[in-house]
């Protein structure tokens, strides 16, 4: 199995930036907490029977998702707008992104194109 | 069903080549016989049904599905059920003339997978082995990574077509996905291909696809379909036989729509379940008791022979 290591360098690069911006954030919107807790926030998404779960996401800037696949078949996580993706993640690996700017992010497996999820980062809760 | 004329001239069929090259690939192959254009399944491997006497027949095995890199309990050996295969292909009393391999050579899309399986396929004493990419052979790059193992003639693309035995073989991608939320497709650049592929080609000629996915719509919620297959079929529907050759579901069912026959393979590596089978949520590997596997994996013979309808095809599990 790969390392998880490996397979978390997509968005250790914008780890620094990602921070600071969620602090100013949460410091801005103290109601932010209701969604994500806290600046280092962490929201999971199982992979399993061929669906994300869950499939849609609500998150603030800032949060980390992590994707694990508990299928045993390998699947991916990879943005429509090439903003994100994971590598092939066979069974127990896991890919991880942090998400530092509103927006509505769909992504496929690209193995599977029928598999469809949804993170929609929202600055303010309910927009 | 299908009638066509006998193979044009020109096209003389080196049958016992044609018949090589099939029993390359397989493993657990079937061993597809064209004769008059339409292959039909012979009977598996190891079995006497590919030795005919046929003039001019063509004989080649197919397989699929290898997954080379899986070790789950589904299957902890797929490298021994390919042996296993292998050695049945090896022991046709006629050595076919090639063998096809339609997808999923690799698990994960691994170099080390492509080359571990490209070094185990040359353990066939055939001519060729055709390869044609699986989903799980592309999951990375594209067909970047496995193209460079099985690039068949040098073009730097995952499809291709050869003429042999009097049969024209088409080689095809339909593995990408252009765009999301739908079936995998063949897009259209290699959509422009095939037609120029089959353009000026006698109707009368004989056709065999390979093509990974299911070039009809088995079950789409599970993705067991291609969502530009119409544009492919309506090329192929002027040809009095064609004989498509799909892998991709791990387990044997056909279709036949006018002269087209449609045919998808048993697996080497694994079963899947049957398509939206109650109970089953995804298609993902069945585990079955080890004594059963064997029973559930398996490859295929066919012949083409020159004025027959219909090509012969024999499906045998690697418990016959």
């Amino acid at each position: 199995m790969r390392s998880l290591r490996s397979l978390l360098v997509s968005s250790s690069r914008r780890a620094a930036a990602v921070s600071v911006l969620a602090l100013c954030a949460a410091a801005a919107l103290p109601t932010l907490s209701a969604i994500a807790a806290s600046p280092a926030a962490t929201v999971t998404v199982d992979i399993t029977k061929f669906t994300y779960a869950p499939k849609e996401l609500t998150i603030a800037p800032g949060t980390r998702v992590v994707w694990t696949n508990k299928d045993e078949t390998p699947h991916t996580v990879t943005s429509n707008d090439k903003s994100f993706a994971s590598k092939g993640l066979d069974t127990g690996d896991k890919f991880e992104h942090t998400f530092a700017a509103p927006g509505d992010f769909d992504y496929i497996c690209t193995v599977h194109p029928f598999m469809t999820g949804t993170v929609h980062v929202r600055a303010i809760p309910g927009r | 069903m299908r009638t066509f004329d006998s193979t044009p001239p020109g096209h003389d069929p080196s049958r016992r080549q044609a018949l090589r090259c099939l029993a390359t690939w397989s493993g657990a192959a079937v061993v597809w016989t064209v004769a008059g254009g339409v292959p039909r399944a012979l009977g598996a491997t190891g079995a006497t049904g590919a030795s005919g006497g046929d003039a001019g027949a063509l004989t080649f095995v197919q397989i699929s599905d290898t997954h080379i890199g899986f070790r789950k309990d589904a299957n902890p050996d797929v490298v021994g059920s390919l042996r296993h295969a292998m050695a049945d292909i090896n022991a046709m009393p006629q050595t076919p003339a090639f063998v096809v391999h339609t997808g999923d050579v690799s698990h994960l899309s691994k170099p080390e997978e492509f080359g571990r399986a490209r070094e185990l396929l040359k353990e066939l004493r055939v001519d060729r082995v055709h390869t044609v990419p699986g989903e799980h052979d592309t999951i990375d790059d594209g067909v970047t990574g496995y193209l460079k193992y099985f690039d068949h003639d040098g073009k730097g693309r995952a499809y291709y077509s050869f003429d042999q035995g009097g049969v024209h073989f088409v080689g095809l991608n339909n593995v990408l996905n252009f765009k999301a939320g739908t079936l995998a497709a063949l897009g259209d650049d290699q959509l422009a291909w095939l037609k120029a592929d089959l353009a000026g080609r006698s109707a009368s000629t004989p056709v065999v696809v390979l093509a990974h996915i299911p070039l009809w719509t088995v079950w789409e919620p599970w993705g067991w379909g291609t969502a530009d297959s119409a544009q492919a079929m309506a090329l192929l529907r002027p040809f009095g036989s064609v004989t498509v050759l799909n892998g991709h579901i791990h387990q044997v069912l056909q279709k036949v729509e006018g002269n087209v026959e449609l045919h998808t393979a048993m697996s080497l590596a694994y079963p899947l379940p049957a398509p939206g089978q109650a109970g089953i949520g995804e298609p993902g590997p069945v585990t079955v008791p080890a004594g059963d596997l064997g029973k559930l994996l398996g490859t295929r013979t066919l012949t083409v022979v020159p004025g027959r309808e219909h090509v012969a095809l024999a499906d045998t599990s690697l418990a016959h």
